[in-house]
């Protein structure tokens, strides 16, 4: 009997770490779509925000996610799915490479956003930028030696590579190595090999990593603080040197900076709604080609 | 009655690697070996060197971070006149009596006729809201991936996964968001604290950051423990509990410990949250969790932007970050070790 109740005990307890968990993740969605919905109407999706930070619309913070994110991507996924497939494909066993771009890869995982903020700032703007207008402006008023866009969504690239090269590596790793030897078999040199039979294959594990580095990008604050994020802009960044609005950015200089937090409220909760549909659309997408590529993987396994 | 999940894939990348290796042609024969035909087009050689090439990026990226973060904080320590600026190296971490105080003090005041940088204060603020944070977040997680990979029917175990992983995905502005809100109101209403932002609100918020990411790393070592294991313990007659707490548990402990050494560095790197619900009053106050603080992430956070580049102040903002790189550095790859050395040895066990 003793035994018994301990065993009720165990389960209970650790029940309840997951409902705690899963309740609290409730109430924060719960009280956000409450206060938040009420908010989003065509005209705060497609207005400016007041200039004294006090709410209005969300127009340039959309727009500016959006780009900064489209930069981000561009510049950022080629290199991440081009390591995986060095350390899936071209990486020989026990590669002393391999490990250290490897340990090199948990370590860029692990590096807190602030930091991220400090490198984007000192190596984006402060070098390259300034180094850009030393060559060619000579001396004066920065052009690209200052926060931009371009470099906001450098920095982001370099934070979620970890994330795009671990779930290329792990999709390319559960293509069957039957169609390698196929292929090779049939005369393909390695490298058709790769990318006309294995990454097509691995494609939905790669989209996975993928997405989720948007999703990631997209809510990410600390780094583009110094690099790149405004308070305030009235307009949209058309070159690579604006600056730019941000949905995150938007929620925290609403909520520490503005003079009127009260009269910022509304404005806020619709504003968290927006980020979190983003984030969790983007992340609901994922899971669910996950889900799909691991289906996919055991009918070939 | 459900136990662990099929083997963990990493067997299953071991398996897949074996076979290629019996494949491999050892003789010395004529033909060329697979994949490399006799003419490999120089677009194909262009294209493997260019993916060679790039993946060094992460390497150049983790040393570049470190590089460029360093330069910009390291003249403080050998440039004399910016050390008089302050008062000296040593008034960064010795208490100092300024002028108008009474006694020696801790003090982070950067902007003032003499910037203070004192950054204990930034250290104790750092270390009391990352402490209790993991006191909330530790127990919490384990628990739940006690229950999901122990007592959980499959089919709840797929749906309660990604749905505390799906925690994760919020943003950490949104979690400072939601402390600085809706938990700091319900935090004073609960223990009416005389400080509506303070370490308490933070710590909470920060639980949210880290517990699904100590829940995923424990709840992978412990559905990783191989079912023979159970299955022994069971066949002798011992109970559910007796098998979770201790034969399961044990086993998974080195994993549960790099969760434990992640979700630090982690939190103490983390930067909304704390940013936005401490309320980032810099404090001497080691006990005391209902007093504002300030952290190391958050200083950087607020203050950088406002510095003049190349300031003393600057330079320090770029120290504190290059410590903090650092600090989560070795974190990692302890965690990182400690994972490695787990599955060698439950791989080990099974093979």
């Amino acid at each position: 009997m003793r035994y018994a109740r301990a065993d009720w005990v165990l389960a209970g307890l650790s029940a309840l770490c997951v409902a705690l968990l899963l309740g609290t993740t409730l109430l924060l969605l719960g009280l956000i779509v409450r206060h938040g919905a009420g908010q989003i109407s065509v005209e705060f999706l497609t207005s400016e925000p007041a200039s004294d930070l006090t709410g209005g619309g969300i127009f340039p913070a959309i727009v500016g996610t959006i780009v900064l994110t489209l930069l981000m991507t561009i510049t950022g996924v080629p290199v991440g799915i081009a390591t995986g497939i060095y350390l899936a494909e071209y990486a020989p066993r026990g590669s002393r490479i391999a490990a250290v771009v490897r340990a090199a890869v948990q370590n860029l995982a692990g590096v807190p956003s602030i930091v991220f903020g400090l490198f984007g700032l000192g190596f984006f703007v402060m070098f390259v930028g300034r180094g850009i207008d030393d060559l060619v402006y000579g001396p004066g008023e920065p052009v690209w030696g200052r926060p931009a866009v371009l470099w906001s969504s450098l920095t982001l690239a370099v934070l979620t590579l970890p994330v795009v090269i671990v779930a290329t590596e792990e999709a390319l790793r559960t293509v069957p190595h039957d169609l390698r030897m196929g292929a090779m078999g049939l005369g393909a040199t390695k490298f058709q090999t790769i990318f006309r039979v294995v990454l097509p294959q691995a494609s939905s594990g790669i989209l996975t990593g993928v997405i989720l580095a948007i999703s990631r990008g997209a809510g990410e604050v600390a780094p583009i603080i110094f690099t790149g994020a405004a308070n305030y802009l009235p307009y949209l960044p058309t070159d690579l040197r604006d600056m730019h609005m941000h949905l995150g950015y938007h929620v925290f200089a609403l909520s520490t900076q503005s003079p009127n937090v009260d009269a910022a409220r509304p404005a806020l909760f619709g504003t968290v709604l927006v980020l979190l549909t983003l984030t969790f659309t983007l992340n609901l997408a994922a899971v669910l080609l996950r889900n799909r590529a691991r289906a996919h993987a055991m009918a070939h396994a | 009655m459900s136990t662990t999940n099929e083997s963990a894939p990493r067997l299953h990348v071991v398996v897949a690697d074996k076979r290629v290796a019996s494949h491999a042609p050892a003789s010395r024969s004529t033909r060329p070996p697979l994949g490399q035909g006799l003419r490999t087009p120089l677009s194909h050689r262009v294209g493997e060197f260019v993916i060679h090439a790039m993946a060094l990026a992460a390497v150049l990226a983790i040393a570049l971070i470190f590089l460029f973060i360093a330069k910009e904080a390291l003249p403080i320590l050998f440039d004399t006149a910016a050390q008089d600026e302050i008062g000296g190296l040593s008034a960064l971490v010795v208490p100092r009596q300024w002028p108008g105080y009474d006694v020696a003090q801790y003090v982070w005041q950067p902007v003032g006729e003499i910037p203070k940088l004192n950054v204990v204060p930034l250290f104790v603020g750092t270390l009391k809201v990352t402490l209790l944070s993991m006191l909330f977040a530790v127990p919490l997680a384990v628990g739940a991936a006690v229950y999901v990979s122990q007592y959980a029917s499959k089919r709840s175990r797929e749906l309660l996964k990604p749905a505390i992983e799906l925690l994760a995905s919020i943003p950490s502005v949104v979690l400072g968001f939601f402390a600085l809100m809706i938990l700091a109101t319900f935090v004073q209403g609960l223990l009416g604290t005389t400080y509506r932002l303070n370490v308490i609100v933070a710590s909470l918020g920060l639980t949210l950051a880290i517990a699904p990411l100590v829940f995923t790393i424990s709840e992978d070592a412990l559905s990783s423990v191989p079912k023979d294991l159970v299955h022994a313990a069971l066949a002798l007659g011992a109970r559910k509990h007796q098998v979770v707490l201790r034969v399961v548990l044990p086993a998974a402990l080195p994993g549960i410990a790099a969760a434990v050494i992640l979700g630090l560095g982690r939190a103490i790197g983390e930067t909304l949250v704390v940013l936005m619900a401490s309320g980032n009053a810099a404090v001497v106050e080691l006990f005391d969790p209902t007093t504002s603080a300030r952290t190391v992430t958050a200083t950087i956070a607020a203050e950088l932007g406002e510095v003049t580049q190349g300031d003393p102040h600057w330079r320090v903002l770029f120290l504190l970050g290059t410590l903090l790189f650092v600090v989560t550095f070795v974190l990692n790859r302890a965690g990182a070790l400690v994972i490695d050395r787990l599955h060698k040895r439950l791989s080990g066990g099974a093979a």
